[in-house]
């Protein structure tokens, strides 16, 4: 039965009873979406306002400088700055050939018995809450990371080596790298669960016909897989670095809380939520607390930028 | 012979690429299953009774969690409330009245992206900003404070969950109602959201779980008590904060509640996500 249109019958329909209402909910529903809306411009006006006084008080020292002293009331931010952007870098670095492999490994060649099995743990993972994995990397990854491949490293440089560079820092386990590690770890699942769906959105008849002419897996993996699910793939990685970028606890547990610029993989950092974590309840001045929330704004800024990128990606007409 | 060196050396990278993807994989859940057995093997030796009867001790003393466990049910219990009512009302408007004009549509489109924004934001820029709107006017830490910052990041989950489950639903249900002579408001509320009751369901389920271990806005909103307090006007002790304070502490029996502690988040929040995934699939079923 298809409908006709009320006009060609010549109907009219009466207002049901209780219409007067329609508009009424309209506006709660309506008000409701507002609140959202207002939520969000409230926490950038309140980071704006409350990060005001440092960053006209400092300019532009705030991002250049990495001298933090709440003693003397100076605070420069690159250290926390960069600190959150290397470890996101470095931990997405890590993360991506891992979870990739696992997604690739779930969809072309996982046996079918542990499928079910190995996705829902993946997926169940990336669900845990972060200050567990940050629990586990300051007590159990810690101490291993220490002994495995801090001291081995740090000790067999030799003096003046690009590795000696690279690696210094104090072995205690916790640092840089130690942290990104850890961000790897909480990041994976997520990716790999992300990914192993969208391969699944490969048609089986796109794959098959590859199969078909010969091509071995890793052939239907790069050139048909991948350029299919190609931009998809970009945001969802995007996504990814996005939570590396913002996440404070798996971080503050592990990364060593010094506010200079990192010199080596070992050596301790921060980032800016670790640093605001740490500081912001016990702030020590009106200085101390508005360049905590100055940090704030510019994590805003670079999740934003990141995910606005992300957005674009994913949202624009699928599979090009 | 040029041929068979090219069909060799693909079978080679082939090889090469199912090892790789292989131990990636291998790698992968060896290293989720130590998280998880060491959250268990640490965990379970420190429950007790005493973990659900005694507040946080002093360091060297006898105690629980249980401030922290009541503390944090109830900021996560006011935070659904708050978030499910504005999640499901602004996820209707979403879906149902967004199609209404150009100006509705245009504004609709700005919600939509700014609540995926705020979905994906920095948790802890939540709690700088509820510190601004409750802790600072007030100049104290409270517990409204805490289920404030928990409530804005469970709402834009709900508000998306609801928002698609409602697209979901078959135009002849929206027809159906009209057809009954229902107003629209009344046909979204007995017909559509009882509809899609499942989904939206699953997608307070999913934002409990998220803020139940949410750690970092509740720092300095609603702070953490040492004693049992069910004032929500005063700070409120609750797990995520303890076992953050906890963990970094140097005391072996502060350290030992702050395993206890992240193996009772992690079960709940693994329970709740089986929760949704059985409910999920019965609904597939029927």
């Amino acid at each position: 039965m298809t409908a006709l249109p009320a006009k060609s019958l010549g109907v009219k329909r009466t207002r049901p009873n209780g219409a007067s209402l329609d508009p009424v909910f309209m506006l709660v529903c309506g008000f409701a979406a507002t609140l959202l809306l207002s939520a969000l411009a409230g926490i950038v006006g309140s980071l704006l306002v409350g990060g005001w006084p440092a960053l006209s008080h400092f300019k532009l020292a705030f991002f250049t400088s990495s001298d933090w002293d709440p003693v003397q009331d100076i605070y420069g931010g690159a250290g926390p700055i960069v600190g959150t952007l290397i470890t996101a870098v470095l931990s997405l670095a890590l993360a991506l050939p891992v979870a990739f492999g696992v997604a690739v490994f779930l969809v072309e060649f996982c046996p079918p018995l542990l499928r079910r099995p190995i996705g829902i743990a993946v997926e169940l993972l990336a669900g845990v809450p972060s200050i567990v994995y940050g629990m586990w990397g300051l007590f159990i990854f810690a101490p291993l990371f220490r002994d495995i491949v801090e001291m081995p490293l740090i000790t067999s440089a030799p003096p003046g080596s690009l590795q000696e560079k690279i690696f210094s820092g104090i072995p205690n386990g916790s640092g840089i790298l130690a942290a990104s590690i850890i961000l790897a770890v909480m990041i994976l699942p997520y990716i790999a669960a992300t990914l192993r769906e969208l391969f699944l959105t490969v048609p089986a008849k796109v794959r098959e016909s590859a199969y078909g002419v010969g091509c071995t897996t890793m052939e239907v993996v790069w050139s048909v897989t991948l350029p299919y699910v190609r931009r998809s793939a970009i945001g969802a990685v995007m996504l990814g670095l996005g939570r590396a970028l913002g996440e404070t606890m798996a971080v503050t547990f592990i990364i060593g809380n010094s506010h200079t610029f990192p010199k080596g993989l070992f050596d301790g950092g921060s980032t800016i939520a670790s640093t605001i974590a740490n500081e912001f309840a016990e702030a020590s001045s009106d200085m101390h607390t508005s360049a905590l929330i100055a940090l704030g704004f510019v994590l805003f800024v670079i999740t934003f930028a990141v995910l606005a990128i992300a957005r674009a990606l994913l949202g624009a007409p699928k599979h090009g | 012979m040029a041929l068979l060196d090219r069909r060799s050396r693909r079978k080679a990278a082939n090889a090469v690429f199912v090892t790789f993807c292989t131990g990636a994989a291998a790698l992968a859940i060896m290293t989720l299953f130590a998280i998880l057995f060491s959250l268990v093997v640490k965990g379970v030796s420190g429950i007790n009774l005493d973990i659900f009867t005694m507040s946080t001790p002093a360091p060297d003393s006898r105690g629980g969690l249980a401030n922290a466990i009541v503390g944090s049910v109830m900021l996560c219990t006011v935070a659904m409330v708050g978030a499910v009512t504005v999640g499901v009302l602004a996820g209707t408007f979403l879906a149902e009245y967004a199609g209404l004009n150009r100006w509705t549509s245009a504004y609709a489109s700005i919600v939509r992206f700014l609540n995926d924004v705020l979905l994906s934001a920095p948790s802890i820029l939540i709690g700088l900003f509820v510190y601004y709107i409750a802790v600072k006017p007030v100049h104290g830490f409270n517990g409204w404070a805490g289920a404030l910052a928990l409530g804005l990041i469970a709402a834009p989950v709900v508000t998306r969950t609801t928002e698609d489950v409602l697209k979901l639903q078959a135009k002849q249900l929206r027809e159906s109602g009209v057809a009954l002579g229902a107003p629209m408001w009344v046909t979204i509320q007995k017909i559509l959201w009882r509809a899609s009751q499942g989904g939206i369901i699953t997608g307070a389920l999913l934002a409990f779980a998220r803020i139940s271990g949410e750690t970092a806005p509740l720092l300095f909103t609603s702070l953490g008590n040492q004693f049992m307090n069910l004032d929500m006007t005063k700070p409120i002790s609750n797990l995520p904060a303890v076992i953050f304070q906890f963990g970094l502490s140097a005391y072996d029996d502060w350290q030992r509640l702050a395993w206890v502690g992240a193996l009772l988040i992690a079960a709940t929040v693994l329970t709740i996500n089986i929760i949704v995934r059985v409910l999920s699939q019965e609904q597939k079923r029927s």
